[in-house]
C-alpha cells in the first residue's frame, strides 16, 4: 500500500476550446465568421446536436435536440454532418439578422419563419443575404424548430458537444444583442424534404412503449390504467421531462427500488400517480419506478407535443420498436446519402 | 453472482446483478464495466454502473436486442481482465457547520446528538463510491453510520450550492454543481469534483472526509485556483 501525492490539474473553466476549422470540399480551412446579430433571442433558444455521449457514467446527462429527426434532416438538407449543430427554437422565436450570405434549413415546429416578413418554406434550404432579417410569426403546430446552417455553427464544446445545458453551466440560451458564428458554406437554394415524408404534429399523439424495467412495481389494474387512459401534458413540462395529468397510477413496493440509468423517453411513476416523461436534459439516473419507454421512432413526436397536448400509450415488444428504428435510421442514411450526391 | 437482463425501450439493456447491495457486489459491477471498457462490443455507445445494475446503450441497427443480450452473457462469463485498477482513498476536506451547514441542526436533532458528535461521526468512516449519477461528478457514498443517517428533506431546496456535502437516509454526498436537492447539508467541500472532460472520483472509489477550518479552506480554494494544490490519494 503505497501512499503518494498527486496533483491534479483543475483549472479554472476559462479559456473556451479553440474552434478546429472545418475544411471545405476544395481543401481551405474554412475560417469562422459572424452570421447572425441576435436582435431577440426568442423565449427559449439553445444550441442543440445529438447531445454529451460517453460521459452517462459521469453524472453527465445527454442533453442534445429534443427532436432528432428535426435536427438531423436540417442538417442533411444543407449539406452538413447529421449530428451537427443546430439552433433549437422554442415556441416563440428570436430575431436574427445575417451578418452575411448563408444557406438556413428550418425543420420540425411550424412557427412560421420569415425572412424580411416573406413567409418562407420549411423543410427546404433558403438563403439569407447581409442585412436580411429572420423573425418566427404566429405558432401553428408542433414545439420546437431548428435551424441548421449550411457548413455548420461556431460553437463551444463542453464534453465534446456543443449541446446546452444551462443547469450545469455548459452554454447558455441565446442572449440578446449577441453574435453568432458559424463556418458559412455555399449550398443550393431549393433542396427540399418530400412532402409525404414532413411530419404533421397532432395535439393528440399514440405513442408506442416498451414495458419495464420496474414491471414488479406495477399491479395488472396500474398497468391498464396506464394504457387505456388519456394523458395530459401540464404546464410545467420542460426539456428534462414532460409531467403528465393522469389518472392516479398506483405503485406497490413503491420505495424498493435502487437508483439506475434513465434513458430519454423513461416513463417514470413518482409516489403522486402522475408520470414523467425524461428528455433531453434528463438526469442521468433516476430513483423512481419506470412502467416503461417511449420507443425512439415516436420519441420527436412528444418532443413536438404541446403543454396540453394529450398522448395514449400502447405496448409493443422490443422486436416491433427496433424495427422502427432502424427503419427510420435508414430512412435518414439514405436521405443523407441521396443528397450529398444530388 | 448471477445477471438477468431486461430491455429499457429499444436503445438500452438494464444488466442487473443479483444479490443484495454490498461493496462485494460493487465489485462485481466494476469488474463487469472494466470488462465491457476492454472488449469494446461493436454497437455499444455507453454504459452506466448503478447500485445493484448497469445499463448498457446500444445501437440496434447494429445489433438488436438478441444479438447483445448473447454478447453480454458471454462477456459476463469470461474470466476476469488483468490490470484492473488498485483501489484508491481519496481526502476530502470540509468545511462543517456555519453558514455551510444549514441542515446540521436537523441532522443532530433527527439521531438525538449535538452537533459536534455528527461531524465527529462523518468523518469515522471511509465510504465507497458506489455510482456517480444526479449531476455530473456527484458521487453516491455508502457506508454511513447509521448513527446519523436522516431522511430527505420533505421540501427539496430550490438552491444548494456547489460543494455541499450532504445526507439522505444512509447515503453520503456531494454536489459538484449547483442545483435543486433535498440532501442534508452538513458541510462544503473546496475541492472541485470534474474540470473539463476529468472528474475526481471514480467508481469503487473510497473517500475519506476530514475537517477543516475556515483559514484553511480558503488556502485550498487558493491553491486549486493557482494549479499548486496536492490532493491525497493512497492506492492500495
Amino acid at each position: 500500500m503505497g501512499k503518494a501525492e498527486f496533483k491534479l490539474a483543475f483549472r479554472a473553466p476559462s479559456t473556451p476550446p479553440k474552434s478546429i476549422p472545418y475544411k471545405s470540399k476544395d481543401g481551405d480551412p474554412m475560417q469562422s465568421e459572424t452570421i447572425f446579430h441576435v436582435i431577440k433571442p426568442g423565449v427559449l433558444t439553445t444550441f442543440q446536436d445529438m447531445g454529451r455521449i460517453g460521459y452517462q457514467r459521469f453524472g453527465v446527462p445527454v442533453s442534445g435536440a429534443m427532436d432528432r429527426f428535426s435536427l438531423q434532416v436540417a442538417n442533411i438538407l444543407v449539406g452538413n454532418n447529421r449530428n451537427t449543430t443546430c439552433l433549437e427554437v422554442t415556441l416563440i422565436g428570436p430575431v436574427l439578422e445575417a451578418r452575411t450570405s448563408i444557406t438556413i434549413a428550418i425543420t420540425g415546429a411550424n412557427l412560421q419563419p420569415k425572412i424580411n416578413d416573406r413567409l418562407e418554406p420549411m423543410w427546404k434550404t433558403i438563403r439569407m443575404n447581409k442585412g436580411d432579417v429572420l423573425t418566427f410569426g404566429k405558432h401553428q403546430s408542433g414545439v420546437r424548430a431548428y435551424i441548421a446552417v449550411g457548413g455548420g455553427f461556431d460553437v463551444e464544446t463542453f464534453f465534446g458537444s456543443a449541446s446546452t445545458d444551462v443547469k450545469n453551466g455548459f452554454g447558455m440560451q441565446l442572449q440578446k444583442s449577441t453574435r453568432i458564428n458559424a463556418f458559412p458554406m455555399d449550398v443550393k437554394q431549393g433542396i427540399g424534404l418530400g412532402k409525404q415524408f414532413i411530419p404533421i404534429y397532432e395535439k393528440l399523439v399514440e405513442v408506442a412503449v416498451v414495458e419495464g424495467p420496474h414491471t414488479a412495481n406495477f399491479t395488472e389494474e396500474a398497468r391498464e390504467l396506464f394504457f387505456n387512459s388519456i394523458h395530459t401534458v401540464d404546464a410545467d413540462s420542460n426539456r428534462m421531462g414532460y409531467r403528465l395529468k393522469s389518472e392516479n397510477i398506483p405503485l406497490q413496493n413503491s420505495s424498493d427500488i435502487w437508483s439506475d440509468a434513465v434513458p430519454f423517453g423513461g416513463i417514470q411513476i413518482p409516489g403522486n400517480g402522475q408520470p414523467i416523461i425524461l428528455m433531453a436534459d434528463r438526469q442521468t439516473t433516476g430513483g423512481y419506478p419506470r412502467i416503461g419507454t417511449v420507443i425512439s421512432a415516436d420519441l420527436p413526436k412528444i418532443a413536438q407535443l404541446m403543454p396540453k397536448g394529450e398522448v395514449k400509450f400502447y405496448p409493443v415488444t422490443v422486436e416491433e420498436a427496433q424495427k422502427l428504428v432502424i427503419e427510420m435510421e435508414n430512412f435518414l442514411y439514405k436521405l443523407d446519402v441521396f443528397r450529398k450526391n444530388f | 453472482m448471477n445477471i438477468t437482463m431486461q430491455a429499457v425501450g429499444d436503445s438500452a439493456v438494464k444488466v442487473n446483478f443479483t444479490g443484495r447491495v454490498t461493496p462485494e457486489l460493487n465489485t462485481a459491477i466494476q469488474s463487469f464495466c472494466h470488462k465491457l471498457e476492454q472488449v469494446l462490443i461493436d454497437g455499444v455507445i455507453e454504459w452506466v454502473p448503478a447500485f445493484d445494475s448497469v445499463t448498457i446503450y446500444y445501437q440496434p441497427q447494429k445489433l438488436v436486442y438478441k444479438e447483445i443480450t448473447e454478447k453480454i452473457n458471454d462477456l459476463f462469463e469470461m474470466p476476469a481482465v488483468q490490470n484492473e485498477r488498485s483501489s484508491r482513498t481519496i481526502q476530502v476536506p470540509v468545511l462543517y457547520g456555519g453558514l455551510y451547514a444549514p441542515d446540521l441542526e436537523r441532522v443532530a436533532e433527527y439521531n438525538g446528538l449535538n452537533v459536534n458528535d455528527v461531524i465527529r461521526i462523518h468523518q469515522e468512516k471511509e465510504y465507497l463510491v458506489y455510482m456517480l449519477g444526479f449531476l455530473p461528478g456527484f458521487p453516491y457514498l455508502g457506508g454511513l453510520d447509521k448513527r446519523i443517517a436522516t431522511p430527505r428533506l420533505e421540501e427539496p431546496r430550490a438552491k444548494t450550492f456547489a460543494g455541499a456535502v450532504g445526507i439522505a437516509h444512509e447515503q453520503t454526498g456531494i454536489y459538484p454543481v449547483e442545483s435543486p436537492g433535498g440532501w442534508n447539508i452538513i458541510g462544503k467541500t473546496p475541492l472541485e469534483l470534474f474540470d473539463q472532460d476529468k472528474f475526481l472520483f471514480r467508481l469503487g472509489d473510497h473517500i475519506q472526509f476530514y475537517s477543516v477550518e475556515e483559514n484553511v479552506f480558503a488556502q485550498i480554494k487558493e491553491q486549486i485556483r493557482n494549479d499548486t494544490f496536492k490532493m491525497i490519494i493512497t492506492e492500495g
